[in-house]
C-alpha cells in the first residue's frame, strides 16, 4: 500500500496527465463486464452501420409464402406472421434504436444542461422557477409523460425523439445545477470576474467544462434507459410506423404467436436486453474510472 | 422542522400548479378541436355552425384560455375531471374505479421492493467480494436492463402456457375471489417490481459502501460495537438517504411500469386506461389520469421529503 502511493506520486511529478489517464484506462478496463460493455456497443454501431449487408434478407419486404416459418438454416430466427426474417429485422432494428437513443439524449442533455446552468448560475427566482419546472416534470413517470408527447405529437420516430428528449430533461438539469453550484464558488471563477470577464465568458469558458464528467457518465448511463423506454413505446404501438423496424414493435407482434412461435417475442427482447446491460455496464466503469465519488448519486 | 416541513408544503403546492398548467396547455396543444372531436364522434347529429357555436359556448371554450383553465382547475379540484370524448362516461368516475386495481399491484409491488431490495443491498455491501455481494450485483444489474413487458412474456410463456401453473392474463379483486386474484396478479407484480427492487439493492449497497468507509463507523467499531450495532445502528440510517430519495422515483417508476404490464396481461387498471385513451385519442381520459398520477407522485415524494427529517437531524434541527 505504502509502496504503491509512493510510486504513485513519483509518476505524478514527472507527467501528471499520463498518469490520469493510465489510471482511467486502468479502473475502466478492471472489470470484465465493462468490457464484455464496449465490446456489445461497438457491435452494435458496427451493425447499424452496416446493417443492410449484414442482413440477410431484406426487413421490410413481406413474402407471404415465407410466413411464421421455425428457425432453420435459411432463417436463423425465423419469419414473422409477414412472411419477413426475424434476423434481419433484429439487424435493421439497431438502426432505430441506436438513432432515437443518441437523438433523444442529445436534445435532452442540450435543454438540461442550459436550464441546469442557468439556474444554478443565477441562483434566486431563476433557480426557483426552473427547480419547480423541473420537479413538475418529474411527478409525471417518464414512459407515461413520452407516450402522452409522442402522441400529442402525432407519432412517427421524429415525435419518439423529442418526446423522449423532454421526459429525459429532469435528469441533465438537477445534475448540471448541483455541479454548476458548488463550482462557481472556485476561486477560479472569482478570479475571472475580476479580471472582467461577463457572465457569459464565465460559465463557457469556466464553469461548463468543469462541470462535464458527470455528465458525460449520466449521458451513457441515461443511453441504457432511453433505448429501454423507446422499447416500451414502441412495445405500446407508440412511434415506429408499419414496416420500420423496432424492437420493442417486435416483441409485441410476436405475442400473438407465442405459445407457436415464441422466438418471434423472445429474440428482439434479448437485443434489447443485451445492449442496455452493455450501455449500464460501460457507464458504471465509467463512473468508476472517472469519478468514484459519484457512486451513489448516479 | 416546522419551517422545513410549511416551506416543503408549499413548495409541493406551487409544483402541483405548475403540473396543472403543464396538463391543461399540453391538452390544448392538440392538433384537433375539441369540439369538432365531440362533433364527429357523435356523428348521428347533424352538426351546423350554430350548433358547434352553442357546444363551444356550453363547455366554455369560448371564453379566454386563463378562465377556461380556472373553471377546469375548479372543476379538478371538486374531482370533476369532465367526460371521455368517446362514450361521454365522467372521467372521474373510470379513473376512481381503476385505482384500486392499479394501487393493488403497484403497493405490493413497493413493498417487495423494500423487503427484498435493501436487505439485499446490505448484505452486498457488508460481504463485499464475496460470492452474496458477486451474485447480487449480477442480479440487481439484469434487474435495471430487463424490459419488464419483455420479462412479462417470458413468464407468461414459461409459468402459463408451458407449465400451466398460472393464469395467462386478467384480474380479479382479491375480496371478490382472493385464490384466483393471487394466482392473477403473482406475475405482473414479479415484473413491476424488478427494476425496483434491482436499483434499490444497487443504490443501498453503494451508499453502504460508501457510509461504512466513514470515521464515524471505524469509530463504533473501535468502541468495540457488535457487527449488527455497527452495521445498523449506525451505518443504515445514514446509508438510507439516498435510498429513501430513490423510493420517491420508484412510486413514479412502479406507475410507469403498470404502463406496460397492464397492457401485457391485459389489466384493466389505470395504466391500461391511459394506454387506450392516447390509442383512441381520447384526451379527457388521459388527462385526467396523468393528473392523477402525477398528484399521486407528488405526495410520495412529499412524504419522502419529509422523511428526511427523520433521518437526518440536520434537516430537523436545521
Amino acid at each position: 500500500m505504502s509502496e504503491e502511493n509512493t510510486l504513485r506520486t513519483d509518476l505524478t511529478e514527472i507527467s501528471p496527465r499520463v498518469n490520469e489517464f493510465r489510471r482511467f484506462f486502468r479502473v475502466f478496463f478492471s472489470r470484465g463486464v465493462v468490457i464484455f460493455g464496449m465490446i456489445v456497443i461497438l457491435a452494435l454501431i458496427i451493425t447499424a452501420i452496416l446493417a443492410p449487408l449484414i442482413a440477410p434478407y431484406n426487413p421490410y419486404k413481406p413474402d407471404f409464402s415465407q410466413a411464421l416459418l421455425q428457425p432453420s438454416k435459411e432463417h436463423l430466427l425465423g419469419t414473422d406472421a409477414l412472411g419477413r426474417d426475424t434476423l434481419s429485422r433484429i439487424i435493421f432494428g439497431t438502426r432505430t434504436s441506436l438513432m432515437i437513443g443518441v437523438v433523444a439524449i442529445t436534445i435532452a442533455a442540450l435543454i438540461g444542461m442550459t436550464m441546469g446552468l442557468i439556474a444554478g448560475y443565477f441562483g434566486g427566482w431563476m433557480y426557483a422557477i426552473i427547480m419547480r419546472f423541473i420537479d413538475a416534470i418529474m411527478s409525471f413517470p417518464m414512459i407515461l409523460l413520452a407516450m402522452v408527447i409522442a402522441a400529442l405529437l402525432g407519432g412517427g420516430l421524429r415525435n419518439v425523439m423529442i418526446a423522449l428528449g423532454i421526459a429525459l430533461i429532469p435528469g441533465y438539469c438537477r445534475l448540471m445545477c448541483g455541479q454548476v453550484l458548488s463550482i462557481k464558488e472556485n476561486d477560479y471563477v472569482l478570479a475571472a470576474r475580476t479580471i472582467g470577464g461577463n457572465n457569459f465568458r464565465i460559465m463557457i469558458r469556466h464553469v461548463v467544462p468543469n462541470c462535464l464528467p458527470p455528465l458525460i457518465v449520466l449521458i451513457t448511463m441515461m443511453m441504457g434507459m432511453t433505448i429501454l423506454a423507446e422499447a416500451g413505446l414502441s412495445f405500446l404501438g407508440v412511434g415506429i410506423e408499419a414496416p420500420g423496424a423496432a424492437w420493442g414493435a417486435m416483441v409485441n407482434d410476436g405475442y400473438l404467436y407465442l405459445l407457436t412461435h415464441p422466438i418471434l417475442s423472445f429474440a428482439p427482447g434479448f437485443a434489447i436486453m443485451l445492449v442496455v446491460f452493455a450501455f449500464n455496464m460501460v457507464g458504471d466503469g465509467l463512473r468508476d474510472a472517472l469519478d468514484p465519488r459519484l457512486r451513489g448519486t448516479l | 422542522m416546522t419551517t422545513y416541513i410549511i416551506r416543503r408544503l408549499i413548495q409541493s403546492l406551487f409544483v402541483l400548479l405548475i403540473v396543472t398548467i403543464i396538463v391543461f396547455l399540453a391538452m390544448r396543444l392538440l392538433p384537433g378541436d375539441p369540439i369538432l372531436m365531440m362533433v364527429t364522434a357523435d356523428a348521428l347529429k347533424e352538426a351546423s355552425e350554430e350548433h358547434i357555436a352553442a357546444l363551444r359556448h356550453e363547455f366554455g371554450l369560448d371564453k379566454p384560455l386563463f378562465v377556461q383553465y380556472a373553471n377546469w382547475l375548479s372543476g379538478a379540484v371538486r374531482g370533476d375531471l369532465g367526460k371521455s370524448i368517446l362514450h361521454g362516461d365522467s372521467v372521474t368516475t373510470e379513473i376512481v374505479r381503476r385505482i384500486p386495481i392499479t394501487f393493488h399491484l403497484g403497493a405490493v409491488a413497493f413493498l417487495m421492493s423494500i423487503l427484498i431490495g435493501i436487505p439485499a443491498g446490505i448484505i452486498s455491501a457488508v460481504r463485499r467480494g464475496g460470492w452474496l455481494d458477486t451474485g447480487v450485483t449480477l442480479l440487481a444489474n439484469l434487474g435495471i436492463t430487463v424490459p419488464i413487458f419483455w420479462l412479462g412474456i417470458l413468464l407468461v410463456y414459461l409459468f402459463a402456457l408451458y407449465l400451466r401453473w398460472l393464469p395467462t392474463f386478467g384480474y380479479t379483486s382479491p375480496f371478490d375471489n382472493f385464490w384466483l386474484s393471487t394466482r392473477q396478479v403473482l406475475m405482473p407484480i414479479f415484473c413491476l417490481s424488478v427494476f425496483a427492487i434491482a436499483s434499490g439493492a444497487r443504490q443501498t449497497r453503494s451508499s453502504m459502501l460508501e457510509v461504512i468507509q466513514q470515521d464515524y463507523i471505524r469509530t463504533a467499531w473501535s468502541k468495540g460495537l457488535k457487527e449488527r450495532a455497527v452495521i445498523f445502528r449506525h451505518a443504515l440510517k445514514n446509508a438510507l438517504i439516498p435510498v429513501v430519495t430513490l423510493k420517491g422515483m420508484t412510486v413514479s417508476n412502479i406507475f410507469g411500469g403498470s404502463v406496460l404490464i397492464e397492457t401485457v396481461f391485459n389489466i384493466p387498471g389505470m395504466g391500461r386506461l391511459a394506454v387506450d385513451g392516447v390509442v383512441s385519442q381520447d384526451y379527457a381520459i388521459v388527462q385526467g389520469v396523468i393528473l392523477v398520477v402525477a398528484t399521486a407522485v407528488m405526495l410520495a415524494n412529499l412524504v419522502v421529503d419529509l422523511s428526511y427529517g427523520w433521518l437526518d437531524p440536520r434537516i430537523r434541527y436545521g
